[in-house]
Order: structure tokens, then C-alpha cells, then sequence
């Protein structure tokens, strides 16, 4: 980020946007929880992306002569109970979380967005059967909508993110929805819409940009939920399934050991806390940086 | 005075109600007037008399449920009420373009300008992205914008109210329409600027034989613009005239309300008059009053104008009056003082 006052001379024609995201950036660089939750964010990627050159051993290998060992030099964090390395598995766990957090996004984005876009626009019958299959589904909290839909599904990662991100569509509808309503009256819709412009072509380029804000701030949060969902039906033993290292998983089976062998359970624990957490803080300060009524 | 060609555009008993919790909202009622090709009609009345409303329901850009538009939009002889949505679309931009009210809201702050005047382009023109980009270029150089290269690539925030408006003018002109419906284009500028977007209009109308429909409370616009003047009252045509007689001879009472509350520079210190204004506000659609709707702000009222809708009363060739004081002792009164 460079010094304000580097800017040209002249006042140029894309000061204006620059200037409006030098000040997010800035009020979002003074959020001193969102920049912690950033800099998390950065480390989880990135140990996500690097999981091999971090950790070169197989994280899914036994070696049943080394279960349940404490923190060593060998193994910083320890060992499960077939002697896997833990630090291992948090690191290629992380790889694990990061695609699941990203397929539940997807999943809530594809179906979310165009049928909030087509329930706030075009109102009347079409909104009202849209609007009570997202009453029924918000009707149950998100985790027991993602467990009911794994019942349903199967377990397994693809059937996890599926599952997750269908709990999330009702979020995103009821999210989109809200902001298509305001900025569906505004006059340049209609003065679109005057000029015969297609309806496809008013949601997609006259809309949807003006809905984009709420959706970076919800996506950045539901990335959040989804790693914690995702750990939760992990731990159930019905999410992704061994020997494939994931969080909730390995904090399941830890449990059982759970008084002679801490380290097992509390490892992963902090990495699902840590990686939540730092979405929450994440998207926090978004929302304070992006929604033009909180002036610094 | 009219040509004897066929309209561009008639309106036939045109009806617009809303239905609200409140109950059900007149705001158009019973309405008919003409457009001819390359003609200005100025379409008169004070807030909410539904002038507004009347220009939305011709394009049909109303929501509706909870609106419901009855009555006949003929334009170029075909009935547009009683097209389909996709026929609807196509004439929207492409024969009749409107310019709002509003020139700070009526551009999307997330697109560039070129790209807005583009859009309407590409759907009635057929033109590739790179031949639209430039087409809006063209457009914004003939609404005046000097260095319209440049311009066409900034957003709305880095114009002004009345180039905001021009690129309105640009973007509406720019499938070369034969109707415009001008929604107030001037109240929200200010005086020097008005008189310019105003000559802008006056010349393209010239160059591309557009017929604007003029929709103002503004009558100093409307006797620089119009040439003929359509005044609404309450959801109502009230008197319809060729400009120069309205401002002559204003038939209805309303109308002469509206002239005499026009301040005049001078006049006062000349004549020592106050300057006049209507008392009251136009009634709620949903309590018109009986009979005529203006009687209970008129000063002439008769004690029928209570009880009786007054009838359509056609003057000459190109005037008519809805009021009483024109009808049934219409023949003693003309005898008395022609």
C-alpha cells in the first residue's frame, strides 16, 4: 500500500475509485482484528497451498511404534494413535478445509445468487414460493440442515461441501433478495429498462454489481461456517472420511484418548478454532470498511 | 393547425389504477390525447395530477400487479397494450425512449457512461460490442460533451448534473426513437443549464424529427418547447390547445390558475397585483370529489360543477375544455362576447 500522497498531480479519472478504495483499505488496515484475521487467513492459504513442500512425510501413513507420542523434536505436535504426526495432518488438513470452504461457497453462490436475483426482481408468485422453501429451510438451524442433507446425500467430501453449501443457499437467497429490492427501484433500472434492455442483462450488469458488497462480506463469514460445519460433521464420523486428515475428523477420534493423550484433541482444535476465527475477525472488518454508514 | 397525417401516438381512455392496501388508486383516468410525428405536446399539471404516471403507463413500465393499465396506447397504428412483453421491449428504446426526472439516479453508478448508452444500442441495433462502444462516442459528441472519447470511459460520478442529462438525452436518442417522452428533463438543473439541455432537445428534435412528449409543471418550458399543450388535473385532461392560444385564452380554470401563479418580473411594482395561486392541494385519487374534480379549489364552480362530471367541450378543430363554464349557456356566451 503506497503513501496517499504519492498520488498524481493531476487529478486523473480514476481517482475517484481509487481514492474510495484507498480509504477501505485504510479503514480496514486501522481494524486491528481484521488485520490479525487477514494475516490468519494468509497463513492458512498458504500452509494449504505449500501442505508438501511443509510437511514432506505422508500424513496418512501408521506407524504404530510411535502412537500416541507427546510433542517431541520428531514430531512438534505429537502423534495420533497410529502414529501419525499431527503437524502433518493439520498441515495437509488444511488442504482439506480450504477446498471444502471453497466448494461450500460455490455450491451457496451458484444457486443463491440467481435465485435471489429472480425473487427480488420479479416479486409476485415467483418470489413467494422462492421465499417459504428458504423459510423452511432457515426453520432449522444451518448444521442440522447440512446433517439431515448428509443423511440424504452420503458421506464423503464431495456430499460434505454439497450438503454444507446447500445450507447456506438460504442465506445467500434472502441476502440477495434483500439488496435486488432496494436497487430494483431505482431509477436507473428503470431508465434501463425504458431503453429495452433485457431483463437477463438488467440482473446480471445493472444489478448484481450493486449487490456485491453484502456478498464479499457474507462469503468471507460463510467460509467461516463452512470450516466449522465441515469440522463438526467431521467429527460426527460422517463427513470426509479416514485416513484423509481432516480436522474434525482427527478431533473425533482423539476423543477417545482424550485423558492420557491431550495433545491429540487439542491440536486440531485450535487449528479449527484458529482458521473460524480468523474468517469472523475477516469479514468483520470488511463489512465495517465496505458499508459506507460506518465512518471512520 | 394539427397535419393531417396520422398520429404517432394516441392514446385512447386510458385508465391506470393501483391497487394498495388503502384501496384502489385513479391515477390515470379515462385520458386520451394525440402525438403527431415530430411535434412537441406539452403535458401539463401540478404534482401528482399523474402526468408521470400516464408517460410509465405508455411504456408499460409500471409493476404490475399492484398497477393495471386499460385503454388503448396506439403507436404507429398498433395497440400496445395488447402486445407481448417481448414486443413491448423492443419498442421501448427503439421507437419510444424516455428521459427521467432524476439525472443523478437514472445512471448505474457501477457502469461507465459509454457502456450505458451502448447497452440500449446493442439490443435494437445488432451492433458488435466495438461498434456500439464507438456509437456511444458519436452520441455523446452530439449531446455536446467535449473530449467524449474520454468521457464515455468515466463513470456517472464524474459528471456533472447537466452532462448526467445529456448522457440521458445520449442514451435515449440513441436508437434514433420516434417518440421521446420527456419526464421533467429540466427540473432538476438549474436555470443556465436548463436553457441549454432545452435547445439541445429543440435541435435534435429538428434533426432527427422526433416527437417529444414534454412532461413539465414548468410553463415557461412549456411556451419555449411545445406546440401544442395537453393540462391534467386530477388524473384528467382538462383543456387541450395549441401553446399560443393556452397562453392567450386559457379556457378552464385551472389552467388560467396555473398562468396567473407564473410570477412576472415587474409586474407587481406595475400593477400593484399579488400574484395569484390556486388554494388547496390536487385531491387524493382516492377521494376525488364529486363531479368536476377541480370544483372545490375553483373560484367560478357553478352549483352543478358539485354533483356533475362536466363534459368534454370541443372549441375549435384543435381545443377542447372539460368544465362547465363552457357548456350548456356555451351558445349565449359566445354570442355575448364574440
Amino acid at each position: 500500500m503506497t503513501d496517499a500522497s504519492t498520488e498524481s498531480p493531476r487529478m486523473t479519472q480514476p481517482a475517484a475509485t481509487a481514492s474510495r478504495f484507498r480509504r477501505q483499505w485504510a479503514k480496514l488496515k486501522r481494524n486491528k482484528a481484521a488485520l490479525v484475521g487477514g494475516v490468519l487467513i494468509l497463513v492458512f492459504v498458504l500452509t494449504a497451498l505449500l501442505a508438501p513442500v511443509l510437511y514432506r512425510g505422508n500424513p496418512s501413513a501408521p506407524n504404530l511404534m510411535k502412537s500416541l507420542e507427546p510433542p517431541s523434536l520428531e514430531n512438534p505436535l505429537g502423534t495420533d494413535e497410529l502414529g501419525r504426526s499431527i503437524l502433518g495432518r493439520i498441515i495437509y488438513g488444511a488442504r482439506v478445509s480450504l477446498l471444502i470452504a471453497v466448494g461450500v461457497i460455490a455450491v451457496g453462490i451458484i444457486l443463491g445468487i440467481p435465485l435471489g436475483l429472480i425473487s427480488g426482481y420479479y416479486g409476485g408468485k415467483v418470489d413467494f414460493i422462492i421465499q417459504r422453501i428458504t423459510d423452511a429451510m432457515l426453520a432449522f438451524p444451518g448444521f442440522l440442515l447440512a446433517l439431515a442433507l448428509v443423511a440424504v446425500l452420503g458421506i464423503g467430501l464431495k456430499n460434505t461441501m454439497i450438503s454444507i453449501g446447500i445450507s447456506m443457499v438460504p442465506i445467500y437467497i434472502r441476502l440477495v433478495r434483500g439488496c435486488v429490492l432496494s436497487v430494483r427501484e431505482e431509477i436507473y433500472v428503470e431508465a434501463a429498462r425504458a431503453v429495452g434492455t433485457r431483463d437477463a442483462v438488467i440482473l446480471i450488469r445493472h444489478i448484481l454489481p450493486n449487490v456485491m458488497v453484502p456478498i464479499t462480506v457474507q462469503t468471507t463469514l460463510g467460509m467461516g461456517t463452512a470450516i466449522l460445519f465441515a469440522a463438526g460433521l467431521g467429527f460426527l464420523g460422517i463427513g470426509v472420511q479416514p485416513p484423509t486428515p481432516e480436522w474434525g475428523a482427527m478431533l473425533g477420534s482423539a476423543r477417545n484418548y482424550l485423558f492420557h493423550a491431550p495433545h491429540v484433541a487439542t491440536f486440531p482444535g485450535i487449528a479449527i478454532f484458529l482458521a473460524v476465527l480468523s474468517f469472523n475477525l475477516f469479514g468483520d472488518g470488511l463489512r465495517d470498511a465496505l458499508d459506507p454508514r460506518f465512518k471512520l | 393547425m394539427n397535419p393531417p397525417e396520422a398520429p404517432l401516438l394516441a392514446v385512447r381512455n386510458l385508465h391506470t389504477r393501483f391497487h394498495t392496501l388503502d384501496g384502489v388508486v385513479n391515477a390515470v383516468d379515462g385520458v386520451d390525447f394525440e402525438v403527431y410525428p415530430g411535434e412537441t405536446l406539452g403535458l401539463v399539471g401540478e404534482s401528482g395530477c399523474g402526468k408521470s404516471v400516464t408517460a410509465f403507463s405508455i411504456l408499460q413500465l409500471l409493476r404490475c400487479p399492484p398497477a393495471e393499465i386499460q385503454g388503448q396506447v396506439e403507436f404507429e397504428g398498433v395497440d400496445l397494450l395488447g402486445l407481448d412483453k417481448e414486443a413491448v421491449r423492443r419498442i421501448r428504446g427503439g421507437g419510444i425512449s424516455m428521459i427521467f426526472q432524476e439525472p443523478m439516479t437514472s445512471l448505474n453508478p457501477v457502469l461507465k457512461i459509454g457502456e450505458q448508452i451502448a447497452e440500449g444500442v446493442r439490443v435494437h441495433k445488432k451492433m458488435t460490442h466495438r461498434q456500439s462502444r464507438r456509437w456511444a462516442v458519436e452520441m455523446l459528441r452530439m449531446v455536446r460533451i467535449s473530449s467524449p472519447g474520454s468521457r464515455a470511459r468515466q463513470y456517472p460520478h464524474k459528471f456533472s448534473g447537466g452532462m448526467r442529462q445529456r448522457a440521458m438525452i445520449a442514451m435515449a436518442l440513441s436508437c434514433r426513437p420516434r417518440l421521446i417522452l420527456a419526464d421533467e428533463p429540466t427540473t432538476a438543473l438549474d436555470v443556465t443549464i436548463q436553457a441549454q439541455v432545452m435547445e439541445l432537445m429543440q435541435e435534435l428534435k429538428k434533426e432527427f424529427n422526433t416527437a417529444i412528449v414534454l412532461i413539465t409543471h414548468d410553463l415557461g418550458v412549456i411556451a419555449e418547447m411545445a406546440s401544442r399543450v395537453v393540462v391534467m388535473y386530477a388524473g384528467k385532461i382538462v383543456e387541450e390547445a395549441p401553446v399560443r392560444e393556452i397562453f392567450k385564452d386559457p379556457r378552464h380554470p385551472y389552467t388560467r390558475g396555473l398562468l396567473g401563479s407564473i410570477p412576472v418580473i415587474g409586474r407587481k411594482a406595475e400593477t400593484g397585483r399579488r400574484l395569484q395561486e390556486i388554494p388547496g392541494v390536487v385531491p387524493s385519487p382516492m377521494e376525488a370529489p364529486p363531479g368536476c374534480r377541480f370544483h372545490p379549489r375553483c373560484s367560478e364552480a357553478l352549483a352543478l360543477c358539485s354533483t356533475q362530471p362536466p363534459p368534454v367541450i370541443r372549441l375549435t378543430d384543435n381545443r377542447c375544455v372539460r368544465c362547465w363554464l363552457e357548456a350548456g349557456d356555451n351558445e349565449k356566451k359566445t354570442s355575448d362576447f364574440v
